[in-house]
């Protein structure tokens, strides 16, 4: 085997000795430069990865070489390729933004310990992307959630509510993850496998001796759907999301919200399409209305409710419920089109809401707060971060020319296209309600008079500036040079949907 | 990316832009690189019209947005060069007459001047996008960047009239555009497989009337900028911008992109046969006639002399709406020449306006008794641009109104042409009464509060401010007498 092939390994290997390496890396700058070396390396690697993927087709690796489906079995595909190189690159600008922001918010002595966290929250997420085993999916979760429920609890040092919100998530989050185990041991129970792509074939097998599908698969069905629900906070069971990203510290939040929720979607596409098959059953129209109720939900309350909030960070958490309600929208008409807005949507928001939780990051470390009543004439004293809001808000609405608007146009063509009308109207007025929100914060930022508190303050520095300008100017160039993105979006979503590809 | 001239010609604003933002610490050199970008901008687009009035059509790719058949292309025919060279002429004088307007009330050193000519020259690379785009997804990108890059400019003064007026001009044409037109383009999409702008249309056979007569609704009230009512509001509202800003854009370069726009795809979307088989645009040729009879009838309730003229675009922008939905060849000629002819004459119009408010501070029509003694060339000159506004002879008005009445005829539609004579009358009602008391007029003695105010001493607008007026007055003329070269290209357009 040559070293190429063991890359599917090596990008979990390396985040997760790096974190637990970084236990012993003393204080000061220490911590934050092993942090931005490991994340870059898994990086590069993810790239490799990426592009073997992408050209060879899927990989895949046998764990200590027992076979599968006894072995425990890595697959990286088009879509996981796609969402470990973002996940991975995404971390490794925000763990390069991150040091000014968690040497503020975290006390000296425990920087080793945050960052041991912030690599094994990565190793995690990373893991759910490449493994090809149901039972090792939930155990990575467990993984990447316990250590986030941790970075989310560090932000008490800032603010004391931030350990409610920690337990609420805490709380929520095991109940998904709970969740998620009833039903993949229910799998279990009436297939014998865990292997995801073994578990595809026999329930196949098992539904055409049977007919259907015995109460086992539905019940464990309806267990993962709610339990990845919780996980990735689908309208209504959201409610963790708001309070965890904003008191988290700054960083955790921009982590988050990039990368954490879209691994969510990811378990979401990885158990509906290669697990359990787009033509089962419970996808089907009319059982299928219950998602796009909910994601429906997601996009009307969640960007009604980002409109009346005080501060920026909960704003953009709203926006994060809508925009999941957009992902998950796709996902549930089960249209090739649509389908492919999904995916792109994965990667442009994850890009778009990263670099507006940077900004976050930056208005938090200058001014010490992000409420909107802060805000007022930053566009003078901080002429790039306002800028780079605005870009990433025009984004949010789906503003020709940003990323945003491409996934938005294949997820409308392909709701139009099957005749969703419904559900394109809910999408299009979303755009409206984001136009509200994004622009409320950009009349305060230009128009308002500076509040007196922060009248000295001026721009971030430039290692906090290049990081957010990173994400901001991919999410522009996606918006001009997307096809890309567009075809290979479309090849995994031809994938998944099962149309050859 | 090709180089060719389209490109060229679209690049040259934006590099305006940059250079505008180096020197803006030197207020001479930063005008005179304006001035500059514009002449030079003129003489390439004017470089195109003698192919394409001799049937060539220069094209180039952009870039590959999305992947095949969703690119970013342009093409330049009959239709969008008219517009193109109407904007990039009248944007030369618009600077001249900027300088003169922003040095005499502000100073040149003012706040926020830098920021007025790069977001001048944005709004024309904008606006030039939208003339010259080869398909649909083109001109939707560009007419939301041209949203976007006038919003500065709107809010300009930075107060609170600027914000609010400035939340409605974004809420309105973001949210129609997002609403109606961005779906009328996908359903086209999902329709067709194809955004390209050909000639008869691309919907023919693809699409049921009722289908047909959706769409035609969608794209027609999803572009928010022809200020068809009920999405006019923005338009009176943008008026609180400073007045160059109100001549240029709200009465050539973002209205005239709304016209443009719906002219455009009844050619070259919708196509005019299948439009006129399947009725499509009826009803939206029925909202076009309420609103030229309304926005007439709500422009002479107007004192504020801006807010009249802000009604009278209304009401002339749904005469072109009012073609496009007709769409028979003559009304299409007619409407592409009213882009035009409008244009000359309303920017004349604002132009005056804006002078008269630099020079005399006055606002109201009711404060303007007299005041064409002391300006007699500016009120002259506004006469000029209501004659040709009305659509009276020797104007150039007179043709386009000429060819949008022959238009009606050969629909057979007499009820509209009934509006476009009532609307004629209307125009005269609240237009020439202004230059009438002006010079005719006593010169008001005593303010509302019946306090005594001498007349303030003041004579002609400044040197900078007259040049424009001037020469768009005689440029109304001028199109009366030769409107030669503009009805080939409309003509050619139509066909």
């Amino acid at each position: 085997m040559s070293f190429a092939d063991h890359l599917p390994l090596l990008v979990l290997l390396v985040p997760l000795l790096g974190g637990v390496l970084s236990v012993f890396t003393g204080g000061g700058r220490v911590p934050w430069l092993w942090a931005c070396s490991v994340t870059l390396l898994t990086f590069l690697g993810a790239l490799e990865l990426f592009s073997i993927v992408t050209t060879a087709g899927t990989r895949t690796y046998a764990l200590g070489d027992w076979p599968a489906p006894w072995g425990i079995e890595l697959v990286v595909d088009t879509l996981s390729a796609i969402v470990i190189t973002l996940v991975s690159g995404i971390a490794t600008v925000v763990t390069f933004f991150a040091r000014r922001n968690v040497e503020k918010d975290i006390p000296a002595d425990r920087l080793n310990f945050f960052y041991s966290l912030w690599l094994l929250a990565i190793t995690g997420l990373l893991g759910i992307t490449a493994t090809g085993d149901a039972f090792n999916l939930y155990v990575l979760l467990e993984i990447s959630s316990l250590t986030i429920y941790a970075l989310v609890a560090m932000g008490k040092e800032t603010d004391r509510r931030a350990l409610p919100a920690a337990i609420n998530y805490l709380v929520m989050g095991s109940i998904g993850a709970s969740f998620l185990l009833i039903g993949v041991g229910y799998l279990y129970m009436a297939t014998g496998t865990l292997n995801m792509a073994d578990l595809h074939e026999t329930l196949t097998l098992m539904r055409e001796a049977e007919g259907g599908f015995n109460r086992t698969v539905l019940t464990s069905f309806a267990f993962i759907t709610v339990g990845l629900g919780l996980k990735m906070a689908l309208f209504p069971l959201h409610t963790w999301m708001p309070n965890a990203y904003t008191y988290a510290p700054a960083a955790v939040s921009a982590l988050l919200a990039a990368t954490a929720t879209k691994v969510g979607i990811y378990m979401a596409f990885r158990f509906t399409f290669t697990v359990f098959g787009s033509d089962f059953g419970f996808l089907q129209p009319p059982n299928s209305t219950v998602l796009m109720a909910c994601a429906c939900g997601a996009v009307l309350f969640g960007s009604y409710v980002a409109i009346r909030q005080r501060s920026l960070a909960r704003l953009l958490a709203y926006s994060s419920v809508a925009q999941i309600g957009y992902i998950v929208l796709g996902l549930s008409v089960l249209q090739t089109d649509a389908v492919t807005g999904s995916i792109l949507h994965i990667v442009n928001h994850a890009l778009m809401k990263g670099g507006l939780f940077l900004v976050v990051g930056v208005v938090a470390w200058r001014l010490g707060s992000s409420d909107l009543s802060a805000l007022g004439g930053l566009g003078r004293r901080m002429p790039l971060t306002s800028a780079a809001f605005v870009v990433g808000g025009l984004g949010l609405i789906g503003v020709p020319g940003t990323a945003g608007f491409v996934s938005k146009w294949y997820l409308l063509s392909g709701l139009l296209s099957s005749g969703h009308w419904p559900l394109a109207v809910t999408v299009l007025i979303g755009s409206v309600l984001a136009g509200i929100y994004v622009w409320r914060v950009v009349e305060i930022i230009y128009f308002r008079p500076p509040d007196p508190r922060h009248a000295e303050v001026s721009e971030g520095p430039v290692t906090m500036l290049l990081p957010v300008w990173i994400l901001i100017g991919l999410s522009l160039w996606f918006g001009v040079h997307s096809a890309g993105p567009v075809a290979l979006a479309g090849e995994a979503a031809r994938t998944l949907l099962g149309q050859g590809g | 990316m090709e180089l060719t001239l389209p490109t060229i010609a679209l690049l040259t604003p934006l590099f305006g832009a940059i250079l505008i933002a180096l020197t803006g610490r030197r207020p001479d050199l930063r005008e005179g690189v304006t001035l500059l970008t514009a002449v030079g901008l003129f003489l390439i687009i004017a470089s195109m019209w003698g192919p394409v009035a001799g049937g060539e059509r220069p094209s180039a790719h952009l870039v590959e947005l999305m992947g095949p058949g969703l690119t970013l292309a342009l093409e330049v025919e009959p239709l969008g060069l008219i517009y193109a060279l109407v904007a990039s002429f009248l944007w030369i004088f618009n600077s001249v007459y900027s300088i003169g307007y922003m040095r005499t009330l502000y100073g040149a050193r003012s706040e926020g001047q830098t920021r007025y000519y790069i977001c001048f020259a944005a709004a024309i690379f904008a606006a030039l996008g939208i003339a010259f785009s080869a398909n649909l997804l083109t001109l939707f990108l560009f007419y939301e960047v041209l949203t976007f890059s006038t919003y500065p400019l709107v809010t300009h003064a930075r107060n609170e009239a600027a914000f609010r007026s400035g939340r409605i001009y974004l809420g309105i044409l973001v949210s129609t555009s997002t609403l109606f037109l961005l779906t009328a383009t996908i359903w086209t999409w999902v329709l067709t497989g194809t955004l390209d702008f050909t000639e008869g249309g691309i919907l023919a056979g693809k699409a049921s009337a009722g289908t047909m007569v959706a769409l035609t609704c969608l794209f027609f009230f999803g572009t928010g900028k022809t200020a068809l009512m009920p999405f006019h509001l923005w338009l009176p509202n943008a008026m609180v911008a400073p007045t160059p800003v109100s001549a240029l854009l709200h009465a050539v370069a973002v209205v005239k992109a709304g016209v443009f726009t719906v002219l455009k795809i009844a050619v070259a979307i919708l196509g005019l046969e299948t439009m006129r088989q399947t009725g499509a645009g009826d009803v939206v040729a029925w909202f076009a006639a309420f609103t030229i009879i309304v926005a007439s009838l709500l422009a002479m309730s107007q004192d504020n002399l801006k807010a009249r003229l802000a009604y009278s675009t209304i009401g002339q922008l749904s005469y072109i709406v009012l073609a496009a939905a007709i769409a028979t060849k003559s009304s299409i000629t007619g409407g592409a020449m009213h882009i035009a002819m409008h244009a000359f004459g309303k920017i004349t119009l604002f132009f005056c306006a804006g002078a008269i408010y630099a020079t005399a501070h006055k606002t109201k029509i009711s404060e303007l008794g007299g005041i064409g003694r002391r300006m007699p060339i500016t009120m002259l000159c506004f006469l000029v641009g209501a004659l040709s506004t009305i659509g009276l002879p020797p104007f150039g008005g007179a043709w386009s109104k000429w060819f949008l009445v022959q238009g009606t005829i050969e629909a057979h539609d007499i009820a509209f042409l009934v509006v476009l004579l009532v609307s004629s009358l209307l125009n005269i009602a609240y237009l020439l009464p202004i230059p009438l008391v002006a010079f005719f007029g006593r010169e008001p003695q005593a303010a509302a509060d019946g306090e005594e105010h001498p007349p303030a001493e003041h004579g002609e607008a400044p040197l900078l401010c007259r040049i424009p007026i001037i020469v768009t007055a005689i440029g109304c003329l001028l199109l009366f007498f030769w409107p030669r070269f503009l009805h080939d290209l409309a003509a050619l357009a139509a066909n």
